[in-house]
């Protein structure tokens, strides 16, 4: 996840862009840039999958056990298989979507809050105030945040959805923070800022209604590095079956497929299939992260397609 | 000098910041961890031998919570951490941990540093040809690749490389059961046929992140002036590419580096779970199943100080390469 993020890069110069028409800028840019599409389009796909499982299968309740026979392999009957407990997988895989982008998207959101909150404060007191927040953002940034889940998840009961999503939530924040906080730090002397306070505005006012929507793009791309995380981490742990066995994720279905040795049963598919997902529900909050990146610093944009657009122009 | 000291305020303030955590986590948790030793224990230690391994730790109901907090913070600094209680009743933890260092060093250690390298040098020359193939593949290629969980990676490794009955490497533990461990031709090919597969996960899943960083740094600083300086000065590409643009480039790198160590080490945690590799984070692993408390902190501990000991190393590098940190300090 970090490494990810990492590739987010804090652009310090050129003109804060113009932010009364933030939202449909936002949408222009993410409509010319074909990886923000293609992974639009990928989570747009799961998003169905999690709201609406039942226009993909026809299965109602995947996670009951003996419906089919054990272990097929897969076919025209059953796309990817059953598992070991007579479980058709491709229902599995559609219905553990729900589980594990809810996940995702309520641990990114509130990472995000707490990483705008923390983060442009910081900039916004200065002085000892700074200091101390900045401090506790470097204190998470390197402390090894899976270990910790693993403890914490470990002491406070295995399989708590909530408990999960806590700590994910408090481990995720820190990155995000210390962005926001370089971003505010450049930006708080501009002059609309300053013209703001001339006026006699609050400084709530200042923060929400002017300084926030400039940094539109940046808290975007923080939300999604932070689901980005949340999904590979929260996968990881119910892999190792540290979230709630009995409930259905993608997770959990490779720790099942894990605890009865599909890979070495020859059963691949098993294994395989909700890894994928996992995979392409990150690429695709990966795709749309860089994307932002590209949007915020357009230095970064593909070289091609400047050269179309002087073409036409 | 007052940044070196500062940034070793900051490790020593981290270091306690986790150590803190690690003794309050388990007393804020429901479920008494002192029942869950009771029960682990039961027959096993004698009452009085329970009562020596709980105050070892601290755990005393007797006293007063600070007394035990300072005691914790003695055990932990003075290399007192107690016995297992979890797989191997009764082995030091140290001696435990002793076994397993080694393997991680060498498995995790060697790939994290090689990923960290090899992704500087790619996104050095994605970044100088703007345009050029490999700067057409590189971005969509490793955003991809960077977004892969560990572990699946690993599923696969084992699915393309070692499953099967003619499987090409092994898939299992650190070396073949049965040979004897020493400084022979025969044992390091057989340690690092069953490294090829964990290493090449962790190396897989990890260079991404750094390539892209090193890339998109490299844009940024092309346009600086000083590489325009540099250009009409008529230097070599080479010298501008490396002693220009790369060398600023790396900066931001580099700390970058120490913060994404901490989630190279949680995929490296579920890398050797998936290959039963006996390195520390399998070890974890094991200690979680078992509820190991004593062996969960001292892990736990260890591992904050290894990112902590990698983050000191960047900044010192970044001292060195930086006028401007060497001119704040």
């Amino acid at each position: 996840m970090s490494a990810i993020l990492a590739t987010t890069t804090v652009v310090t110069g050129g003109p804060a862009p113009a932010h009364r028409h933030t939202g449909s800028g936002l949408w222009t840019a993410v409509r010319t840039n074909r990886k923000a599409m293609v992974g639009l389009i990928m989570f747009l796909i799961f998003l169905a999958m999690a709201a609406v499982p039942q226009l993909f299968t026809s299965v109602k309740h995947p996670n009951d056990a003996a419906q089919y026979a054990s272990l097929t392999h897969p076919g025209s009957h059953h796309w990817l298989g059953t598992t070991q407990l007579g479980q058709d997988i491709y229902a599995q895989l559609i219905y553990g979507t729900r589980q594990s982008l809810v996940i995702a998207l309520i641990a990114g959101f509130f990472a995000t809050v707490l990483s705008v909150l923390i983060g442009v404060s910081a900039a916004y007191l200065g002085g000892i105030g700074d200091d101390a927040l900045s401090l506790l953002t470097n204190v998470f940034l390197v402390l090894p945040t899976f270990p910790l889940i693993i403890v914490l998840a470990t002491y406070a009961g295995k399989g708590n959805l909530l408990v999960v999503i806590v700590v994910l939530v408090v481990t995720g924040w820190s990155y995000g923070a210390n962005q926001l906080r370089a971003q505010t730090l450049s930006l708080r002397n501009r002059d609309f800022l300053e013209s703001a306070r001339v006026r006699g505005e609050r400084r709530s006012y200042v923060i929400v209604a002017e300084l926030l929507p400039t940094m539109t793009s940046l808290i975007v791309a923080n939300f999604l590095g932070a689901a980005l995380y949340a999904v590979l981490t929260a996968a990881g742990l119910q892999f190792l079956g540290l979230g709630d066995p009995s409930s259905l994720s993608w997770g959990t279905m490779l720790y099942w497929s894990q605890n009865d040795g599909a890979l070495q049963s020859g059963y691949p598919a098993w294994a395989i299939a909700p890894g994928i997902c996992v995979a392409l529900l990150g690429a695709s909050f990966a795709l749309l992260n860089y994307a932002f990146d590209e949007i915020s610093n357009p230095a970064l944009r593909p070289v091609r397609r400047i050269r179309v657009k002087r073409a036409h122009s | 000098m007052r940044y070196l000291l500062r940034r070793l305020g900051f490790f020593v303030l981290t270091l306690w910041a986790a150590l803190t955590l690690n003794f309050f986590i388990p007393r804020m948790m429901p479920g008494s961890p002192l029942q869950a030793l009771r029960d682990r224990t039961h027959n096993k230690l004698s009452p009085a031998a329970l009562n020596s391994l709980l105050s070892q730790f601290g755990f005393d109901p007797h006293q007063n919570i600070a007394v035990q907090y300072v005691d914790y913070l003695k055990n932990m600094a003075t290399g007192h951490w107690g016995i297992s209680i979890g797989g191997s009743l009764g082995v030091p933890v140290t001696k435990l941990i002793r076994q397993a260092l080694p393997w991680t060093l060498g498995l995790v250690g060697v790939t994290t540093v090689l990923a960290f390298l090899l992704g500087t040098v790619i996104g050095i020359v994605a970044g100088w040809k703007r345009g050029g193939l490999l700067d057409g593949v590189v971005p969509p290629v490793f955003v991809v690749t960077s977004a892969l969980p560990y572990f699946w990676v690993a599923l696969l490794m084992i699915l393309l490389f070692a499953s099967g009955t003619n499987a090409l490497l092994p898939n299992d533990g650190n070396y073949t059961n049965g040979i004897t461990p020493g400084f022979t031709g025969h044992f390091i090919f057989d340690v690092l046929k069953h490294a090829i597969l964990p290493g090449a996960t962790i190396l897989i899943t990890a260079i991404g992140g750094w390539i892209l960083t090193m890339r998109n740094n490299m844009i940024t600083t092309l346009s600086e002036d000083y590489v325009r300086m540099g250009r009409a000065k008529g230097l070599s590409n080479r010298r501008i590419m490396y002693g220009y643009a790369a060398r600023n480039a790396f900066l931001p790198n580099l700390s970058g580096f120490a913060m994404s160590l901490g989630f190279v080490i949680s995929g490296a945690i579920l890398v050797e779970y998936v290959f039963n590799y006996p390195g520390l984070g399998y070890m974890l692993y094991n200690a979680t199943v078992n509820t190991d408390y004593p062996l969960l902190q001292a892990l736990f501990m260890l591992i904050t100080v290894a990112v902590l000991i990698a983050v000191l190393i960047c900044d010192f590098v970044t001292f060195w390469l930086d006028p401007r940190a060497r001119a704040k300090a």
